[in-house]
């Protein structure tokens, strides 16, 4: 028989494109992702976004500010209190109400509950994706405690609504402090097991060390805020930076690592929430006496001007910005989504890795879909 | 720097930029033509570096298109907001700043997207979230029309 001698240089090369999602577990959302691969190695990723835009930018033009915030929780499903905040914090800082100490103090440990729930919520996620199925559970049993905590004050679990311009909706349910103290102290014991678990995983370590890298320069210039910025040493902490409600009271630590790889998104995140959990420590023994809201006009209207307003959301930067002709009605928001411009940079990260690292760089930015799509 | 320190110090650089001391940050308001030279200066100038852009967007005024860009310094943690009109209100077109900011690539997609002002010299200057081949308009344009959308 005769030998079949393939010449290289005769066997044609193309470009080979897959698509990941818009229906893929790991891409935690309808994401797709169009991905051109060389063999198994990625070439270029082009995130194709908008299979769940609402529109919600253009329904705010037809809605007042106490509706807006209504949509503001759909935007970062995992993030609402924070983004409800933001909208109240644009709209007291532009009628200059200064709103009762209680509120600040009530708003901030609300904030770090949500940070502490979603990423809770990511962690076990982020195990999953790598295969870590145990995660899922752990993560899961701790969270249910806080998404009960604030079913008893907020009235709801995921999508809480609970800021209004102003105040706050209702006062803390009586069992509110007893509940989050409780949880603290358990949470602080549960927390090595996470460590435990899969900090020190060798399979974890070796899928995400040196993965996905991302220099200073480049998280600052792709605009990657949030723990997936400051695990490359962007310190882009908006309560640190540019304190509001109650954070300019209470001592923390910006994480900041300096090598941006996978690896150390993750730990950026797991460190986080040990700073939370001191924040509310902090605060809520102390939470003063007084009004959960003054009162405010039923219609209200922002002089005319443009006004933004930052907070940090458990992704990143969220921001509102306003464009008001005086009306009930804004004449233009635009939220700046975090996710959006953590998004941008997946093609720096993907670009040059395996297939199978995508799904670690994916949930190690921590995507919310809804948030980018808005 | 307080945004006074920073008035002077971009009037120092440029004085024929219009600044105008608004509600929370120093705006600055730019003709279309001078937008590149205006960011590549605030970018690289060592006393202001603003080399994080927050947030991009794009307006529907009444005399014209324009886009905001947030812009924060991360070495002097100072924030600025430029502004810029599109001259032409039939075809806006302006000039791109993602070669200044990666992060403005994505965010002028979107606002061509939904605005429909176009960048020149954009790498990839398609729509973002909306069908490329059979969406019609720009959803928010203050004159578009759609019958699903619901007037009270």
């Amino acid at each position: 028989m005769e030998d079949i001698i393939i010449n290289e240089n005769q066997i044609k090369q193309e470009e080979y494109i897959v698509n990941m999602g818009p229906q893929h577990p790991s891409t935690h959302g309808v994401l797709r992702l169009k991905i051109s691969l060389k063999g198994e190695t990625v070439e270029h990723i082009e995130p194709h976004c908008g299979y769940i835009h609402r529109g919600i930018e253009k329904m705010c033009e037809r809605l007042t500010y106490q509706q807006i915030i209504h949509l503001t929780d759909r935007l970062d499903y995992l993030s609402a209190h924070t983004n409800n905040e933001a909208v109240c914090l644009l709209v007291e800082n532009a009628l200059q109400i200064e709103v009762p100490e209680r509120v600040k103090y009530i708003r901030t440990i609300l904030d770090e509950l949500t940070r502490l729930a979603s990423h809770q919520l990511w962690w076990c996620a982020f195990g999953m994706d790598l295969g870590a199925l145990t995660t899922y559970f752990y993560g899961l049993r701790d969270r249910e405690l806080i998404l009960d905590i604030f079913e008893e004050t907020t009235g709801a679990r995921l999508l809480q609504s609970f800021n209004t311009p102003g105040g706050l909706m209702n006062d803390i349910h009586p069992n509110f402090i007893k509940k989050v103290k409780e949880f603290i102290v358990h949470f602080r014991k549960k927390l090595p097991e996470y460590d435990e678990l899969l900090t020190g995983n060798v399979i974890l370590r070796e899928r995400t060390n040196d993965i996905g890298l991302l220099t200073l320069e480049e998280a600052i210039s792709y605009g990657v805020t949030g723990p997936s910025g400051r695990a490359s040493g962007f310190a882009c902490d908006v309560r640190k930076h540019h304190p509001y409600s109650a954070y300019d009271k209470v001592d923390f630590k910006e994480i900041l690592y300096t090598k941006g790889d996978c690896f150390h998104r993750y730990k950026a995140r797991v460190e986080e929430m040990w700073e939370s959990m001191k924040i509310i420590e902090q605060l809520i023994d102390n939470i003063p006496e007084g009004d959960y809201a003054v009162k405010m006009k039923p219609i209200i209207k922002l002089p005319e001007g443009e006004y933004y307003q930052r907070v940090e959301a458990a992704r990143g930067e969220f921001g509102v910005y306003v464009l008001s002709t005086g009306e009930k009605y804004p004449y233009r928001v635009k939220f700046r989504s975090p996710n959006f411009s953590n998004l941008s940079a997946i093609n720096k990260l993907g670009a040059g890795h395996k297939i199978a690292d995508l799904v670690a760089i994916g949930g190690s930015l921590d995507l919310v879909i809804p948030d980018i799509d808005r | 720097m307080n945004n006074e320190q920073l008035k002077e110090k971009i009037y120092s650089i440029d004085s024929t930029i219009n600044i105008v001391e608004g509600k929370q940050y120093l705006e600055l308001n730019v003709a279309p033509e001078d937008l590149s030279k205006t960011a590549l200066m605030l970018k690289n100038n060592p006393d202001l570096s603003f080399d994080y852009l927050i947030c991009l967007t794009g307006n529907d005024l009444p005399d014209a298109y324009a886009v905001v860009y947030h812009l924060e310094s991360t070495k002097h943690n100072h924030v600025v907001v430029l502004k810029v009109k599109a001259a032409n209100r039939e075809n806006p077109t302006l000039d791109t700043v993602s070669n200044i900011w990666i992060t403005a690539d994505f965010h002028e997609r979107e606002v061509y997207d939904l605005i429909g002002i176009t960048f020149n010299n954009h790498p990839d200057m398609r729509r973002i979230f909306l069908d490329e081949e059979d969406w019609v308009g720009y959803p928010l344009r203050k004159d578009y029309t759609d019958n699903n959308i619901v007037v009270r």
